[in-house]
């Protein structure tokens, strides 16, 4: 008796919104056959030229051609613009499968439902059912694809770049055309003398900075919000709102300030110094004195931030906890050591991770401070304070080593993620997701 | 009585370091507030404390037709106001369905979300580009909108950390009472959100404030230009040699959004803390 069933799973793989049809679900089978049209008719005309796209990165290479007897300039395909179609397209492919799926799927289940004696749903009802069961679904349809489009396909894009040659001299679209290279890039960044040494200055020093910029803001962070809350000390409230401030101010405009204030010649910082008999200090110019100088201005940054989600914590401590260390006859550093910091590192571990990580890509501090300067000679294209991401944003914008840049980008990548992917399966939220409920 | 008189000198050291921290916090912001009012317009100056005031370096902000500080003001006002309406709604909704909902995917889209936030901003910005300029988008203000908004789901691990620490009984039992899934979220979970919601939109509104890596590739023609880049390119091209201007413009930046953050940091300390326990 599976009569129903199989008719409509068989129409519905012949045509999507067949099997509707037959099902009597006029209007969903309508617009599903209206989808199907409108796909098949995009993908007709596109998707040999996306695969071969794809595939070739374009053949023909602009020049001149004559016709006649007239030279003529003809266009060339554009491999950067053939890639990026033709993955939008196999992106669109995936989806329009799925959707086919589903519609086969729905008229399997309906076809049976119809076997059994029941009538098919109709539209309203079908409506009634996604509302309700399909609640999720329907709330991400939309954030999704956002992020398919625009975050999502361009990374696949970014990645797919690094086993190309797009880079400057040779291979700028639309004047020469871009090849796969497979592993290359890989090779050059790390053997090549001139970029593997780059590469490994750089890598440390991001590395150190990562370190010194999250422990530095995360321990000024400790020490003022416990100051803040100590014993004797009055207008709490008022400490806190002053030393929100630099939180407050738009990061952009507080670290072009903070460049002029560290300026080497008319900066006010300098003008204390030599008026209190000291000399000048290189504050921006000295491949030494630079990486100090973001290390405090990130510290002038980072500490409220971290000192607004320690003092969120430390009300949340269980004051009793403090009243049986008393009645022990703890002193204060007993009951720091043994009660707040326990407390504050066990709250904030993934926190500490996640800012490290934000560290190691902490665009913001460095390109507008110093903007990776000094230059370094010893460096392809990058200067003493550059950390990998401002490099790779100068080998991109300024240089177009493309395949390069995103050969660090996804070195990058594979730093942070494995990093955060470790912390965040150890944290207590993944684990115990469902229990704190 | 030893005791007393140490507890003193504590006391008064543990003020003397407030007071350190706090003329650090305050100094720069105070000195670009007295050099915007500079006569002059160089960085250096003798004293902390001009001797003379004067008004002219924000009135050249709106004058000088080289420089349309008053079009970017309003510019950036539009975009941000724009992307926070429409990040916010995207946030939540689908937080809300992340935090509330059991269903196949989940797992693997928070897990997918936490790695997409590991990619450098930037490194997708190329493919962006392309994409704008075969949508026609380029120097639009709408590419901004849409690329800010689109982008803002990743951030919102906070919000679902948020609604996670709302107990479940509410909603079934508004559930059992026969409510609606949109009614729950609207009725329910939406009036009891506040504090989060405040939280995202202030952070989207000031993000754009601050962002000129993508508003830079993305406004070419200076009218379109958001304040970010303005400023930067201020800085960038003239450095030394107009820093009273600069001065003005950044106070004129910075007051709103410093009063925001002062007067919603009941909302920010609830944000940052929810999102922290909760890893």
């Amino acid at each position: 008796m599976n009569g129903h069933r199989n008719a409509a799973t068989i129409l519905s793989v012949l045509c999507m919104g067949l099997g509707q049809l037959y099902n009597r679900q006029w209007i969903k089978g309508l617009l599903l056959l209206v989808f199907n049209a409108a796909a098949l008719s995009y993908f007709i005309s596109n998707l040999g030229t996306a695969i071969w796209g794809i595939v070739t990165l374009g053949e023909k290479t602009q020049g001149l051609e004559k016709v006649g007897r007239l030279m003529v300039p003809v266009e060339g395909d554009h491999s950067i613009y053939l890639l990026i179609g033709g993955l939008i397209t196999i992106f669109a492919l995936a989806i329009y499968l799925t959707v086919y799926g589903m519609s086969i799927k729905d008229a399997y289940r309906t076809g049976g439902e119809r076997d059994a004696g029941k009538t098919p749903a109709n539209f309203k009802q079908t409506w009634a059912y996604i509302t309700d069961k399909k609640f999720p679904i329907l709330l991400l349809a939309l954030p999704v694809s956002g992020v398919l489009l625009l975050t999502i396909m361009p990374i696949i894009f970014m990645i797919l770049l690094a086993f190309t040659n797009y880079s400057s001299p040779d291979h700028i679209p639309p004047a020469s055309l871009v090849d796969w290279v497979g592993f290359q890039t890989f090779k050059d960044l790390l053997t090549l003398k001139t970029w593997s040494r780059t590469f490994v200055g750089v890598f440390t020093w991001t590395i150190i900075w990562a370190v010194l910029a999250t422990v530095t803001t995360y321990f000024g962070g400790i020490l003022v919000a416990l100051l803040i809350e100590s014993k004797g000390i009055r207008f709490k409230k008022l400490w806190r709102t002053i030393f929100i401030i630099p939180y407050a101010i738009p990061q952009l405009i507080s670290l072009l300030v903070m460049r002029n204030l560290f300026n080497g010649q008319f900066g006010p910082i300098n003008q204390y110094l030599s008026y209190f008999g000291l000399g000048k200090l290189p504050w921006l110019t000295d491949p030494l004195w630079a990486k100090v100088t973001v290390i405090i201005v990130n510290m002038w940054v980072g500490i409220p931030v971290s000192m607004v989600l320690i003092l969120g914590i430390l009300t949340a401590i269980p004051k009793d906890l403090y009243e049986a260390a008393d009645v022990d006859g703890a002193s204060g550093f007993q009951k720091f050591k043994i009660i707040t910091m326990p407390f504050i590192l066990f709250s904030t571990a993934p926190i500490l991770i996640m800012q490290f990580a934000g560290n190691i890509n902490n665009f913001n501090v460095i390109f507008l401070l110093t903007n990776g300067d000094p230059v370094n000679g010893n460096y392809q294209y990058a200067g003493s304070t550059d950390l990998l991401v401002t490099w790779l944003y100068k080998l991109t914008l300024n240089n177009s080593k493309f395949n390069m840049s995103s050969a660090i980008g996804i070195i990058i990548f594979l730093l942070v993620a494995s990093l955060s992917i470790w912390s965040y399966r150890r944290s207590r939220s993944y684990k115990e997701e469902d229990m704190v409920q | 009585m030893t005791n007393r008189k140490s507890n003193y000198i504590l006391t008064a050291l543990k003020y003397v370091i407030l007071i350190a921290i706090a003329v650090c916090c305050i100094y720069p912001a105070l000195w670009v507030v007295l050099s915007s009012l500079r006569p002059g317009t160089s960085l250096y100056s003798p004293t902390l404390i001009p001797e003379t005031f004067t008004l002219a370096h924000y009135r050249e902000l709106f004058n000088n037709p080289s420089f349309q500080y008053g079009k970017w003001y309003l510019n950036t006002l539009k975009i941000a106001t724009l992307t926070m309406l429409f990040s916010t709604i995207l946030v939540t909704l689908s937080m809300y369905a992340l935090s509330r909902f059991r269903f196949k995917s989940r797992k693997s889209m928070l897990t997918s979300m936490l790695i997409l936030g590991m990619f450098p901003g930037f490194m997708s910005m190329i493919a962006i580009f392309i994409l704008m300029l075969q949508l026609n988008l380029l120097d639009t203000h709408a590419a901004l909108i849409l690329v800010y908004s689109a982008g803002s789901v990743l951030g919102g691990f906070v919000v679902k950390g948020y609604y996670d620490t709302i107990p479940r009984s509410l909603d079934e039992a508004a559930r059992i009472d026969g409510a609606s899934h949109m009614q729950v979220f609207l009725k329910i979970m939406l009036p009891l959100s506040k504090p989060i919601l405040t939280y995202v939109a202030l952070t989207q509104f000031t993000g754009v404030w601050g962002d000129f890596i993508f508003a830079r590739l993305v406004l070419r023609s200076k009218e379109n230009w958001t304040l970010a880049v303005g400023m930067w390119d201020l800085v960038a091209s003239y450095q030394n040699s107009n820093f009273t201007l600069f001065a003005a413009g950044a106070v004129l930046i910075a007051i709103p959004i410093t009063l925001l953050f002062i007067f919603l940091q009941r909302f920010l300390v609830q944000g940052l803390t929810s999102g922290a326990s909760k890893g």
